[in-house]
């Protein structure tokens, strides 16, 4: 029986928790005793399934990818969240916690991102339900990830550029905080993965577990099966992965795999594969585990996907590859591209370079024919065509 | 060398304290800086260990982070060089740093070094006190090491009178919501009602102070301030620390008159 429930103090196993300043004391707690009920009333509920369906396009299609499963011997479906609006699975959880400020009285978000899906669809959220809106991006980020930036700006929010440690998305999100923290009484941080302090990683959990739970029910009506044999999603921090797994992490038939980013390989100083190299430490308020010196110092992730370039992971996902409940293959920027050639070539599907980290695990799978695949397709790659222009 | 208790009492409410970065401005600057410190009117000295991701702390504290990580400095390096002068300071010295450079090192080791290298007393901003006294605290003790613990205005009186209880040199008052080195207006009416509390331990105010009112202000309104952004940003541009902190204290308390 697998276990990832989370006790009350927000751990999963060892990690989790609330390592956070006493400055933060009191909007994390209040977020603690708050989240759930609000969560779960019936307001709450019926607005964000109206939102999710009206606005954002839910559910996303389960597409059976034919040209996939010819190529690797399986029954491949791809569950489409790139179809969402704002391109990306991030949608689902900045309107879920957009919604549940303005439940709390709070009138200002601020935000991080990285390469800027979470920055455009906070400041979405905020346009669409009348919140004021920072989002803190690094500035190296801000250079490489233009189109974006200029929508984020174009819907209102004002962007301001991390100019601290190395400019990139641990920064942001440092920044972030202290924004918290300097605006503690009427602003609530949207935290943009399953990362931080207790309650956010099971938050964000259940705002992105909609994903999964689309997967099971239309996993059934087409194959007649609920329960797939795997579920492969990308991790940086690990949303969508969280979101595509969550209804299957008590399943005893689904293996669980997720795709962390290798960058240049594991060996070469310039990667992301966090729980290949990394090791057990406290970051951005969550005890997981992270890239860090001997020293303890954090050190900065190299992946050619800007979401994925974070040098932590969210606890659910710690304790899961520590308990074995769930498999984590690191991918190359090489085998990143490699896939997404492939994808777009068969299927005619440009994928964020993230999400292409997800489909470069098929090559290195023994599917029998029978094997039921989902591959979360977790965002659209028009953000990635300097890249793709310059690889493919 | 005195206790922290002993230094803090003799002062009658009128304590300063200067936080200062290891290895900054340069990578020996810390028994440097900690020696000048001893011969002026401060009552005792907070020691940051640089990290790479300071949550609490603003760009000046960033900084001076980034610059002595860029120097090379370690934990392991801020206990030898502690060791090396601690024969020589007679006024009680703390360390403050973040959980992770801790739990890099272990916690048992990192207790034990305290001890050896004359620390007696840490600030921990996100070790959450549960969690000290589960799995820190036994090795704490053994070491003779105790933890202080921060507050704020916003804290509930339930959560302060819990802090108090375990803590035994003083309260850390974090002057506003903010981080550090923002000048944020001191919350006077918060302050006097935490005061009014009848702590066992003195508070002392932090983070935004940087001049002799607000020194004046908090021993006014507790038993002293400590002073971080406001003095690394004078080192920062010292060319000769030996007269520039000296006068940077002289400014702040000049002769310990001001009665409460």
């Amino acid at each position: 029986m697998k276990t990832y429930t989370q006790t009350s103090d927000g751990y999963y196993g060892k990690f989790g928790g609330a390592y956070i300043p006493e400055l933060l004391f009191n909007n994390v707690d209040e977020l603690q005793k708050n989240y759930k009920r609000i969560i779960a009333s019936a307001v709450f509920q019926k607005q964000l399934k109206s939102l999710l369906k009206d606005y954002v396009g839910r559910p996303t299609p389960l597409y059976f990818s034919a040209a996939l499963s010819e190529r690797y011997k399986a029954r491949i479906f791809l569950k489409r969240e790139d179809l969402n609006h704002t391109g990306a699975h991030k949608i689902n959880n900045a309107l879920g916690q957009a919604l549940l400020a303005k439940m709390m009285g709070k009138q200002k978000i601020v935000a991080e991102t990285g390469a800027g899906q979470h920055g455009v669809a906070t400041a979405t959220a905020c346009t669409l339900l009348g919140l004021s809106c920072v989002v803190f991006m690094g500035e190296t980020d801000i250079a490489r990830q233009a189109p974006n930036v200029a929508r984020m700006k174009m819907l209102g929010a004002t962007v301001i550029p991390s100019v601290s440690g190395t400019k990139t998305l641990k920064d942001a999100t440092n920044d972030a905080i202290r924004y918290w923290i300097n605006h503690a009484a009427d602003t609530h941080y949207i935290i943009g993965s399953v990362v931080g302090p207790h309650p956010y990683p099971d938050m964000v959990t259940h705002f992105q577990s909609v994903i999964s739970k689309e997967i099971k029910r239309q996993l059934l009506k087409q194959t007649g099966e609920a329960e797939p044999d795997y579920v492969i999603a990308c991790v940086g921090g690990g949303s969508n992965a969280a979101g595509a797994f969550y209804h299957f992490l008590k399943s005893k038939k689904t293996k669980l795999i997720g795709a962390e980013a290798a960058g240049k390989g594991i060996d070469s100083h310039e990667t992301a594969a966090t729980l290949t190299i990394g090791s057990v430490g406290i970051i951005h308020g969550s005890k997981t585990y992270l890239m860090q010196n001997k020293d303890g110092q954090i050190t900065e992730p190299y992946s050619i996907s800007a979401g994925l370039d974070y040098p932590g992971i969210g606890p659910l996902h710690a304790h899961l590859h520590e308990t074995k409940q769930a498999s984590y293959l690191a991918i190359t920027d090489d085998e990143a591209l490699k896939a997404a050639k492939e994808l777009i070539k068969l299927d005619g599907i440009i994928p964020a370079l993230e999400s292409a980290h997800a489909f470069a695990v098929l090559p290195k799978m023994k599917f029998k024919p029978t094997d039921i695949v989902v591959i979360n397709l977790s965002g659209r790659g028009d953000k990635d065509m300097d890249t793709y222009l310059k690889y493919l | 060398m005195r206790t922290l208790q002993k230094a803090i009492r003799e002062n009658n409410h009128n304590n300063l304290s200067v936080f200062f970065t290891a290895g900054f401005p340069r990578i020996d600057s810390t028994g440097e800086i900690l020696s000048i410190l001893n011969d002026t009117e401060v009552n005792f000295i907070e020691i940051g260990i640089p990290f790479s991701d300071p949550l609490a702390d603003g760009p000046v504290i960033q900084h001076s982070s980034t610059v002595a990580l860029h120097n090379g400095m370690t934990l392991e390096l801020l206990f030898s060089q502690l060791k090396a002068v601690k024969g020589k300071i007679t006024k009680p010295y703390l360390l403050m740093g973040y959980l992770n450079s801790l739990l890099a090192m272990g916690i048992e080791a990192f207790y034990s070094k305290c001890f050896e290298s004359g620390v007696r007393h840490i600030i921990i901003p996100d070790l959450p006190i549960k969690e000290y006294l589960k799995e820190h605290k036994p090795f704490a003790d053994k070491s003779g090491v105790s933890p202080v613990f921060l507050i704020t205005p916003s804290t509930s009186e339930k959560r302060i009178h819990e802090i108090d209880g375990i803590s035994n040199a003083f309260i850390y008052l974090v002057s506003g919501n903010t981080t550090t080195g923002n000048q944020s207006e001191m919350q006077t009416g918060s302050i006097i009602n935490i005061t009014a509390m009848k702590l066992k331990n003195p508070v002392i105010i932090g983070f935004g102070i940087n001049s002799r009112v607000d020194y004046l202000q908090a021993c006014a309104l507790a038993d002293g301030a400590i002073i971080g952004s406001a003095f690394i940003s004078n080192i920062s541009q010292s060319k000769n620390l030996k007269s520039d902190i000296p006068q940077f204290i002289n400014k702040i308390k000049t002769i310990n008159l001001i009665g409460k």
